[in-house]
């Protein structure tokens, strides 16, 4: 049985004059401009498309549209290749490759037929059920492997998408004569109008034939200025009527430049008005076999006929519901094919048979449909008593016109609620959803004068301001709700794309899965990446029968977004790769590289964690570093270190209010470190707190938490402690910080020309001066993370390099190095110093890491200070912060092992959080969180890590300079 | 994604905002017991319809308000400053 193309006038859409070239399942085939892919593959003669998720049976092209269950292909090949992509959604273009899904070595023969076989074993929540003794553990990956359709690239996606933002007065999503018509009259009545129609072209479902009234509409939007974005599909309407779009630009190209192309566009459109006018879905005809290739929507071979000029068979039988089978039926014969008969389910039809020269039977039905691969024929029976005798019809091709499904998506997703049209058997929107409105099918209405009109008043209305008119909600005609004969052998599938039959609906009901969202997730009616279109109202139909429900009882489940299948590519947009997580760079990164820093990130701050030598790895290189730094002089770039400027007449009680130490009597000059605790009294942060005049202070924070604090601050100003006159100024970008440190350090900055007064001798550890190089304004800070000797001088941050320059000119004369974190964490630890986030957790409160006199001596509140008089923060078995070292002086502790006294099994108190080799000490140097930690110095304890045992002793920290002579003397 | 009405810049997207969750609540004192301060820190009415709350204008103009919406429909009823009681 071959498809064929008809001659002009059908074919509205397609360009006969030039050829396109493509490929489907290896072997090479030809269509034209407008053809989408299964047009053309109508057109040369393909049936079997595909094999169905679970049972594998053969399937064919269904429907022509979004509503597609079964055409789905793997479209390009290597980066490009994208699955499950609808058949019927694909624009043809030169070199297109697609393969069937879900099929093994082919469609034709496909090893996975045999589950059609074996189908007894796989009805609804068959997994609950069977492939489960002895062990179901030995069948989970075969049927895993069965899971899923198409197969995804490993190669990465090269193309592109975007995001894109628009605004509009009255929004109008669908681009047919409703659509159109509620557009003219709101751009008519002045208002900015947007139309997005998902189709290549306007019109809807009248588009693909010629339409005077259609055209004049789309001349009249043309010049009444309405926005119109074609390909461009509306999925999604979310809060405060944004409504989500994919606007479709470039189809993976058969050889794609190699920057990739713009594929997608992402639309969020902010819109005062939504009208939707998305149209209705044709419903399924439910009889034996209905998922035999050739058996088709009804609606769908019309426009396959009229836009595309393919017929989808040469001897067709209508199964009919609905009045609409008629008007395709005399479509069918003017395009020449022959039409067997028209077999109506319903006692009559409303409209006339007269005009339609085709053999009707009334209240019959479908019991049977002949051939294994494609539809060879079908038996007919009455649905009555003594109704005529069954008859079997040769044929190549049923066309299934069961009724309407209002696409009532849109609406439901903004809130909308449905009716039940119980003559027409369709849900209906019940009234408008806040700030979204329905006109034509999907709001009920297919009288063609009826819809164009509301439609135009809907759109002057909404325009104006006004309130809008009531949708005069016709139906459609009747239609039977169920459409099944009962009684017959053979499977009557009511999902095609995830192989529900009406058996498993039954199943579902004598389970007792009535609710109809029990309903769905135990059959997975719905479930597949059509969700539903043509299942969800026959599926709820058929569970109402089963159990004594009308349909509006039983219900829709949940509409969510997106209403058709959008890539991760498209909600990505441009935020992958390096724009994933943009990353910080210090202001003299450039010199940094020149000096072979190695480069690590630390949180977003790319810095260098080491600058190795020819031949050194990282560890060796930070040894050297930290050995060099101790015995002379290196150089840190500290810029990253959070700093905030506090300024206000408050500034000081305000300071007092957020830290655990008191900053209000430090005189201008000093300099103090502080914690920050939470409310729940947890340590969240740590800084150097410096005051430069009577109302300004300098806060360090940690490079990771300025922005974290600066917001805290904010909060506290802004909403609880009001009345306080307090600047915070976040100036990390600001501030380059050149970090300087080691014995030689003084000597060195002396040589590169700093100010006298900043010599030790005139400027004492822990204090900040005002100073200035050449002119430069700097603040130079006395302190010390490394435990030597050190000035942090803070400049403006676009002269760091220069002073690094300056400073490098002179640095062999000091032995000088340039050091980095790695250095930096390892001459901290041998200091005992901790490292936010590092040495503490969630849980750590500052009495734990030794800060517990400082509560007692503040008097004042500060935040966080109320938990810790709670009975978890006094309890004696606290972890608190103990140095630690190996027995054997020798073996590294690993970071994370586990601290307990006695030999497993036993429970843990307490974990290694910082460990490092010490080049000065040569040996092992290692803070951690113990149990009672303070009162169990000197004591052993065993360290456990993977199923070892390492012996080490709590010990006294500092491991190096516990007098801090280095930082004073 | 709601549109949140700042109080300074205007009707913006969600996205630029930080919210604070629920608004008007008075931070307990030093002397109260550790079941109302416990309850200060962990416990917080989840209202089916209006709800007042506060929001943090982060990626604008940095400023803290307070929001009245039904946690229902999100509908805004009303916007005011981080200082003021609720409008009636």
């Amino acid at each position: 049985m071959t498809s064929s193309r008809l001659a002009a006038p059908y074919g509205q859409r397609i360009d006969r004059s030039r050829h396109l070239s493509f490929e489907f399942n290896g072997r090479p085939m030809n269509g034209h401009p407008g053809d989408t892919l299964a047009s053309a593959l109508l057109a040369n003669g393909v049936r079997l498309v595909g094999r169905s998720f679970k049972l594998h049976r053969p399937r064919g092209i269904y429907s022509c549209g979004v509503e597609e269950p079964n055409a789905l292909v793997d479209l390009g090949r290597g980066s490009t290749r994208t699955p499950n992509m609808r058949a019927t959604q694909v624009e043809l273009y030169e070199g297109l490759a697609a393969a069937s899904v879900n099929c093994w070595p082919s469609v034709e023969f496909d090893l996975g037929a045999i589950n059609s076989r074996i189908s007894a074993l796989l009805p609804a929540g068959f997994y609950y059920k069977t492939f489960k003794w002895p062990n179901w553990h030995l069948f989970e990956p075969a049927v895993r492997r069965m899971a899923g359709l198409g197969r995804a690239s490993d190669e990465r996606d090269r193309d592109r998408y975007e995001e894109a933002a628009a605004e509009a007065e009255v929004l109008i999503i669908g681009g047919g004569l409703a659509g159109l018509s509620a557009a003219v009259a709101a751009a008519e009545a002045g208002a900015d109008t947007l139309l997005l129609a998902s189709s290549p072209t306007l019109g809807g479902a009248l588009g693909w034939q010629t339409d005077p009234e259609i055209d004049d509409l789309i001349l009249r939007a043309r010049r009444s200025g309405v926005r119109q974005m074609t390909r461009t599909l509306a999925f999604g309407i979310y809060d405060h009527n944004l409504v989500c779009a994919r606007e479709t630009l470039h189809s993976p190209a058969a050889d794609a430049p190699a920057g990739g192309v713009l594929r997608e566009r992402l639309w969020k459109i902010r819109a005062r008005t939504v009208i939707v006018a998305a149209g209705s879905f044709e419903r399924p005809m439910i009889f034996p076999n209905n998922d035999r290739p050739g058996v088709m929507l009804a609606g769908a071979a019309e426009k396959y006929a009229h836009a595309f000029g393919v017929a989808c068979g040469q001897r067709v039988v209508i199964a009919a519901n609905s009045d609409s089978a008629y008007r395709v039926a005399a479509s069918m014969l003017a395009a020449g094919v022959d039409v067997i008969a028209l077999v109506d389910r319903r006692p009559q039809a409303d409209i006339g048979t007269e005009g339609v020269p085709v053999r009707t039977l009334m209240s019959a039905g479908i019991a049977k449909v002949g051939g294994a691969r494609a539809v060879e024929d079908c038996t007919v029976i009455s649905t009555e008593l003594d109704g005529v005798r069954p008859e079997r019809l040769q044929c190549d091709s049923i066309l299934s016109a069961g009724g309407h499904a209002p696409a009532v998506h849109l609406h439901s997703q903004a809130g909308g609620k449905l009716r039940w049209l119980e003559e027409s058997s369709m849900f209906v929107p019940d009234g408008a959803a806040p700030g979204v409105w329905s006109a034509g099918a999907c709001a009920g209405l297919f009288s063609r004068d009826t819809v164009a009109n509301h439609a135009a008043e809907l759109g002057l209305a909404l325009a104006r301001g006004l309130a809008p008119p009531p949708a005069a909600v016709g139906g459609a005609g009747r239609s039977l709700a169920a459409t099944h004969v009962p009684g017959l052998a053979g499977k009557q599938f009511v999902d095609l794309q995830n192989d529900v039959a009406v058996g498993d609906i039954g199943l579902a009901a004598q389970e007792n899965y009535v609710s109809v969202e029990h309903l769905k997730r135990y059959t997975t009616t719905g479930m597949g990446t059509d969700q539903g279109k043509t299942s969800n109202v026959n599926a709820l139909v058929l569970m109402g029968e089963y159990t004594a429900r009308e349909p509006a009882e039983v219900g829709t489940t949940k509409f969510r977004p997106p209403f058709a299948p959008v890539t991760l590519g498209l909600l990505a947009g441009r935020r992958v790769g390096s724009l994933y997580r943009p990353l910080k760079t210090l202001p003299a990164q450039e010199w940094h590289r020149a000096r072979g820093a190695l480069f690590e990130q630390f949180g977003n701050w790319v810095r260098p964690a080491a600058y190795p030598r020819a031949n050194e790895s990282l560890e060796s290189a930070a040894q050297r570093e930290a050995g060099a730094v101790r015995r002379a002089a290196g150089l840190l770039d500290g810029s990253p270190l959070g700093k905030l400027e506090i300024f206000g007449p408050d500034a000081a009680h305000f300071l007092d209010l957020m830290y655990v130490g008191t900053m209000s009597n430090l005189i201008p000059g000093q300099a103090r470190y502080g914690l920050l605790l939470n409310e729940n009294g947890i340590v969240v942060d740590d800084g150097i707190v410096a005051r430069l005049g009577p109302q300004h202070y300098w806060v360090n924070t940690t490079s990771a938490g300025v922005e974290r604090t600066a917001a805290a601050f904010e909060e506290w100003l802004q909403c609880e402690y009001t009345s306080l006159r307090v600047l915070v100024t976040p100036v990390t970008s600001r501030w380059g910080n050149v970090t300087v440190a080691g014995p030689r350090s003084w000597a060195w900055l002396a040589a590169a020309g700093f100010d006298p007064a900043l010599a030790p001798g005139s400027m004492r550890h822990m204090s900040i001066q005002e100073s200035s190089l050449d002119g430069l304004p700097l603040r130079v800070l006395r302190a010390s993370f490394s435990g030597e000797l050190g000035y942090e001088i803070n400049l403006p941050a676009d002269h760091t390099e220069a002073l690094l320059e300056r400073l490098w000119a002179r640095a062999d004369e000091f032995s000088a190095v340039p050091y980095g974190i790695e250095a930096l964490e390892i001459m901290r630890t041998e200091k005992g110093f901790i490292h936010i986030g590092t040495d503490t957790d969630g849980t750590t409160l500052p009495q734990d890491i030794g800060f517990a006199r400082a509560l007692e001596r503040k008097a004042a509140n500060f935040v966080g200070r109320r938990s810790l008089l709670r009975p978890a923060a006094r309890d004696p078995n606290r972890l608190q912060l103990v140095a630690l070292s190996p027995t054997d002086g020798r073996t590294l502790l690993p970071v994370g092992a586990q601290l307990a006294a006695a030999l497993p099994p036993t429970q843990t108190e307490g974990h290694v959080t910082s460990s490092y080799w010490s080049p000065e000490l040569n040996g092992p140097v290692a803070l951690g969180l113990l149990a009672r930690g303070t009162q169990r110095l000197g004591e052993s304890v065993r360290v456990h890590h993977l199923g070892k045992v390492i012996d080490a002793r709590i010990v006294k920290a500092p491991f190096i300079d516990p007098k801090g002579e280095r930082l004073h003397g | 994604m709601m549109l949140i009405p700042c109080i300074h810049c205007g009707p913006r997207d969600e996205s630029e905002f930080t919210c604070g969750g629920t608004s008007h609540i008075a931070r307990p004192g030093l002397d109260q017991s550790d079941e109302i301060w416990g309850a200060y820190l962990f416990f917080r009415d989840n209202p089916k319809g209006l709800h007042l709350e506060r929001w943090r204008h982060t990626q604008g103009c940095g400023q803290w308000f307070n929001l009245a919406r039904s946690t229902v429909t999100h509908q805004i009823l009303s916007v005011y400053a981080i200082t003021d009681s609720p409008p009636p």
